[in-house]
C-alpha cells in the first residue's frame, strides 16, 4: 500500500527538523533500510497512515453508533416489545426487552459515539490528516510524532467509553450533554456511578487527541504551504479544516476543564455543579459527602461553550469537501471563492457567541436569551451565502454524475433543510414550544447526518483513488447513494412532523400520553425506514473493501482535478511528492479558456 | 442517472412541501392552542414557516433545475466565472434583511411570556415541585405563604381557574426537569437551586397533558402530570374541599 522507500530516518528527520518540510522541499534522505510492519502501519508517523487509521476507527464506531440508533428506533416504534433475534442475547434479564434504564444509556452513547468517535474523527482525524499535507504540497505534518500520539490518545478514550457499559450501574445515562445534577450525583440515574466518570475521562482523552491534531493542522497550514500557495489559493477543504482546527483550539480547553470539574464533583466531592438541599433517591448529596452549593447552569454554559462550536467543527470541513467535490465534478470554478472563505470565518466567529440558544428554557435570564437569539439568527446568514454560492457554482456547469458528486449534491439539498429549520430554534418564542422536541432531533440530524455524513461519503468516493490507488465501484456507489438518500429523508423529514406535534426527545414510551398516542404509526414508519437505511449501508461496506483490494487501478489524477494532491502518485509514497511543486493559481480553474483541456492544475505553469 | 437524480431531488421538494400541507389531516401538527399567548407563538411559527418555505422551494427548485439542465452530456466547457459581486451583495443583503425582520418580530412575544417585568400582577397561585418522577403542586393555605403547615399538596394534578392569569413558582427537588404543556405552548426547565416564576392564562376549560421535557433519569418517559382547567366556582369549591380534607385529617390525628 505504501511506498517501500519509507525510511525510519526520514520520519525522525521530519519530526526533529520541521524545516525539512519547508515549502516545496522533497525528502532527499534515502537510507534504504525497511521499517517493520508495526512502525509502518500501526505506530506510524505518516499522516496518510494516521488518516486511514482514523477513517477505519471512525467507520467501525459508525457501525456501533448505528446499531444503537436501531435499538432506539425499535423501542420508539414498539415500546417494551421483545426484540427479535438479538433480544435473547442482549437483554436476557429483562425479558428480551429494552429496559428504560438501558434506553437512557442507548441514546446517551449513540450521541456520544456519533459526535466524538465518528463525525469529528472522520472529518478532522481522517480527512484532516490525509488531505492537509497533500493539498498544500507538504511532505508530512509539521509534527509527525504528535500526530501519531493524536491517534493513540483515541485508544484510552475508546477503552473508557466501551468499558463504562461493563461497570456497576452500567453505562452513562445522563444524555450526551451530561447535565448535572443528574450526572454528578451517584444513584441519581443508573449509570451515574463509575460509568459517568469513565465517560468524562473518555471525553478528556478525545479532547487531548483533537488538541494534538488541531495544533498540527494549524501549524502545518500556516508554515508548510508550497511556494506560491497563498492562503487565498487554498482549496475550501483546507479552509474548512483550518477553521475547524482553530475552533477546537479555542473551545476544547473549556470542555476539558468542565469535564475535569465534573470528575472532581463526582470523585473528590467538590461542589461546582451540585446545588444544596437536594433530595435524590431519599438521600441528600451532602450525606454522601458532596460539598454541594454548586450551580448546574455553570455546566451548561461551559459545556455549550465547547459543544456549540463543536457543531461547526462537525460541519465546516464537510462544507469544504462539498465545495471541492461540486466544483471538480461540475467542471466549473467555485462561485464566489472569497465570500465562501469569509462565510466560513463568519460561521466560526459567530459560533462562539451563540451557545446560549441551547439554554433558552434553562432558567437563564430571558434578557440574555434575547441577545443569544440575535446572534443565532445572524449565523443563518453565512450559511445562506454558502448555499447560494453552491447553487451558482452548479449554474451553467457541466455536472458529472459520479458517486462523489451525487453525495455532494445531496449534502447541499439536505443541508438546506437543516439550516432552514434552525431558524425556528433560534427564535426564542417558537423555541418555547419546540425546545427539546423531535424538531430539534430532525434539525441536527439533517445537519450532521444528512449533511456531514453525506459529505464524508462524497469525500471517501472522491479521495479514495488517492488513498489506495484504486477507484471505488461507481455502480455500487450509485445504488448506495439512491437508497441512502431516500431512506434518510423518510427517517429525518418525518421527525419534523412528530416534533411539531410536540413529542419530546429522550422519551422511552410516549404513547401513554393522550397528546402523543396517535404518533405511534408514524414512528413505526420512521423506524422501518431507519432499519432500511442501516441495512442499505451494506452496499458501501462491500464497495469499500472490494475496491481496496480489487478496485480499478487509476493514475494520479482520475478526476482531472486542479488541486495539488492530484500531482502526487496514487497512493503517495512517504514524503508525498516526487517532484518540486510551485503553485501558480487558485484551486478551481475548471473550464478555463487558457488551455485546451477543461482544467488547469494549480501547479502547472503555462 | 440524470433523470433519476432530478426526480429524487424533485421528490424531496414536492413531498417535503406536501408533507407539511397534509400534516393537519393526520394530526402530525401543532395541537390546538388553549393559552392566551399561544396564538402569538403559533403566528411566529407560521411566519418563519412561510419564509423558510419560500427559500426551501427556491433553493431546492434551483438545485433540481441545475441537475436536470446542467447534468446533460455536454461537449463544450462549462461557463468560466469566478463569481459576481452584485449577486453576492443581493443574496447577502436580502436574506440578511429578512433575518432581521424575523429577529425583531420575535422579541415582543418572548418578553411577554418570559420577562418578569411583564408578568401579571397577581400572587403566585401555586408552587410546582418536580422530582424523579412526579409532579407535586403546593397551594398556600390560609396564611397565603408557601412552606407552612397549612399548605395543600396535590400530586399529579395542577388545578387552575380558567381565563385568569396564573403565576406559579417552578422548583425542583432533585435533578433538572422541564414543565411542558404542549396545548399551552409553554415550557420552562425546573432548575434545582432556583425558584423560577412562570405565568400563563388558559382560555378553555379542560384537562391537558403535562409532560417532563428534560431528561431526568430512567423514568423520564413516565413523569406525567395533568393541568386541569376549571371554572372559578369549581376551582374555589375544589380548594375549599381540599382544605377541609386536610383539616379533617389533622383533627382525626388529634383524636
Amino acid at each position: 500500500m505504501r511506498d517501500a522507500s519509507t525510511t525510519a530516518h526520514a520520519v525522525h528527520a521530519a519530526a526533529l527538523h520541521p524545516g525539512l518540510g519547508a515549502p516545496g522541499t522533497v525528502h532527499e534522505i534515502h537510507e534504504h533500510h525497511e521499517i517493520g510492519f508495526l512502525r509502518k502501519y500501526v505506530f506510524s508517523t505518516d499522516h496518510k497512515v494516521i488518516g486511514i487509521q482514523f477513517m477505519f476507527t471512525g467507520l467501525v464506531f459508525f457501525l456501533l453508533g448505528g446499531l444503537m440508533a436501531m435499538a432506539i428506533r425499535w423501542q420508539l416504534a414498539w415500546p417494551w416489545t421483545e426484540m427479535p433475534v438479538v433480544g435473547r442475547v442482549l437483554f436476557p434479564n429483562t425479558g428480551r426487552v429494552i429496559s428504560p434504564e438501558f434506553y437512557t444509556m442507548l441514546f446517551t452513547m449513540h450521541g456520544t459515539i456519533m459526535i466524538f468517535f465518528v463525525i469529528i474523527p472522520l472529518l478532522t482525524g481522517a480527512f484532516g490528516n490525509f488531505l492537509i499535507p497533500l493539498m498544500i504540497g507538504a511532505p508530512d505534518m509539521a509534527f509527525p510524532k504528535l500526530n501519531m500520539f493524536g491517534y493513540w490518545a483515541m485508544i484510552p478514550a475508546i477503552l473508557c467509553v466501551l468499558m463504562s457499559f461493563a461497570l456497576e450501574g452500567g453505562g452513562p445515562a445522563a444524555g450526551w450533554t451530561a447535565y448535572p445534577p443528574l450526572s454528578t450525583i451517584e444513584k441519581a440515574a443508573p449509570g451515574s456511578m463509575h460509568g459517568q466518570t469513565f465517560w468524562l475521562l473518555a471525553l478528556t482523552f478525545v479532547g487531548a487527541s483533537s488538541m494534538m491534531g488541531a495544533v498540527n493542522y494549524v501549524t502545518t497550514i500556516v508554515k508548510m504551504r508550497a511556494p506560491g500557495l497563498t492562503m487565498m489559493r487554498l482549496p475550501l477543504s483546507i479552509w474548512g479544516l483550518f477553521i475547524a482546527a482553530l475552533l477546537q483550539l479555542f473551545a476544547l480547553p473549556v470542555l476539558t476543564a468542565a469535564s475535569i470539574m465534573q470528575v472532581l464533583d463526582r470523585v473528590a466531592h467538590t461542589g461546582f455543579f451540585t446545588p444544596t438541599n437536594l433530595l435524590v433517591n431519599q438521600m441528600t448529596p451532602e450525606s454522601a459527602g458532596a460539598a454541594a452549593g454548586g450551580q448546574p447552569l455553570l455546566w451548561q454554559h461551559l459545556f455549550w461553550f465547547y459543544s456549540h462550536p463543536a457543531v461547526y467543527i462537525m460541519v465546516v470541513p464537510a462544507m469544504g469537501f462539498a465545495s471541492d467535490i461540486l466544483s471538480t465534478h461540475a467542471r466549473k470554478p467555485l462561485f464566489g471563492y472569497k465570500p465562501m472563505v469569509y462565510s466560513i470565518m463568519a460561521i466560526a466567529g459567530l459560533g462562539f457567541i451563540v451557545w446560549g440558544h441551547h439554554m433558552f428554557m434553562s432558567g437563564m435570564n430571558p434578557a440574555l436569551g434575547m441577545t443569544f437569539m440575535v446572534s443565532t439568527i445572524l449565523i443563518a446568514l453565512p450559511s445562506c451565502v454558502k448555499v447560494f454560492n453552491w447553487l451558482a457554482t452548479l449554474w451553467g456547469s457541466r455536472i458529472q454524475l459520479t458517486s462523489a458528486m451525487l453525495n455532494a449534491l445531496a449534502f447541499v439539498a439536505m443541508f438546506i433543510i437543516g439550516g432552514l429549520s434552525g431558524i425556528w430554534m433560534a427564535s426564542t418564542p417558537v423555541d418555547i414550544y419546540i425546545h427539546d422536541t423531535y424538531i430539534v432531533v430532525a434539525h441536527f440530524h439533517y445537519v450532521v447526518f444528512a449533511g456531514s455524513v453525506f459529505a464524508i461519503f462524497g469525500a471517501i468516493y472522491h479521495w479514495f483513488p488517492k488513498m489506495f490507488g484504486r477507484q471505488m465501484n461507481e455502480t455500487l456507489g450509485r445504488i448506495h447513494f439512491v437508497g441512502s438518500f431516500i431512506f434518510t429523508n423518510c427517517v429525518f423529514y418525518m421527525m419534523h412532523q412528530i416534533g411539531i406535534a410536540g413529542l419530546m426527545r429522550r422519551t422511552a414510551d410516549p404513547y401513554a400520553y393522550d397528546v402523543y398516542a396517535h404518533l405511534q404509526p408514524l414512528n413505526q414508519f420512521i423506524s422501518i425506514s431507519a432499519f432500511c437505511l442501516f441495512a442499505w449501508q451494506i452496499f458501501f461496506v462491500v464497495n469499500l473493501f472490494h475496491s481496496i483490494f480489487w478496485g480499478k487501478r487509476v493514475g494520479r489524477n482520475p478526476w482531472n482535478a486542479c488541486s495539488i494532491e492530484w500531482e502526487a502518485p496514487s497512493p503517495p509514497g512517504h514524503g508525498n511528492f516526487d517532484k518540486k511543486l510551485t503553485v501558480h493559481r487558485g484551486p478551481y480553474e475548471y473550464g478555463t479558456p487558457e488551455v485546451a483541456e477543461d482544467y488547469l492544475p494549480q501547479a502547472r505553469s503555462i | 442517472m440524470r433523470i433519476l437524480l432530478t426526480l429524487l431531488f424533485l421528490a424531496l421538494l414536492v413531498l417535503g412541501v406536501w408533507t407539511f400541507m397534509d400534516a393537519h389531516n393526520h394530526a402530525w401538527w401543532l395541537p390546538p392552542n388553549v393559552s392566551s399567548y399561544g396564538g402569538d407563538i403559533d403566528r411566529l411559527f407560521y411566519l418563519i414557516l412561510w419564509m423558510v418555505g419560500f427559500f426551501f422551494v427556491l433553493t431546492e427548485g434551483l438545485l433540481v433545475w441545475c441537475v436536470f439542465n446542467f447534468g446533460r452530456k455536454r461537449t463544450t466547457k462549462a461557463d468560466f466565472t469566478h463569481g459576481h459581486h452584485k449577486l453576492e451583495l443581493v443574496w447577502t443583503a436580502v436574506p440578511g434583511l429578512l433575518l432581521l425582520v424575523i429577529t425583531f418580530t420575535q422579541m415582543q412575544t418572548w418578553a411577554k411570556v418570559k420577562f418578569k417585568s411583564n408578568f401579571p400582577d397577581v400572587k403566585p397561585t401555586c408552587e410546582v415541585w418536580a422530582s424523579q418522577f412526579d409532579w407535586r403542586m403546593r397551594y398556600p393555605g390560609e396564611d397565603g405563604k408557601f412552606g407552612t403547615v397549612d399548605d395543600i399538596e396535590n400530586p399529579f394534578e395542577f388545578v387552575v381557574p380558567v381565563n385568569e392569569p396564573i403565576l406559579f413558582n417552578l422548583r425542583s427537588r432533585d435533578v433538572i426537569h422541564s414543565f411542558f404543556v404542549p396545548y399551552l405552548r409553554l415550557k420552562q426547565d425546573a432548575m434545582p437551586g432556583m425558584v423560577i416564576p412562570v405565568w400563563f392564562q388558559v382560555e378553555k376549560e379542560g384537562s391537558y397533558d403535562l409532560v417532563c421535557a428534560e431528561l431526568c433519569g430512567w423514568g423520564h418517559y413516565k413523569m406525567a402530570g395533568r393541568l386541569k382547567v376549571v371554572s372559578r366556582a369549581a376551582y374555589d369549591a375544589w380548594l375549599k374541599k381540599s382544605k377541609e380534607e386536610m383539616n379533617s385529617n389533622g383533627s382525626e390525628d388529634k383524636s
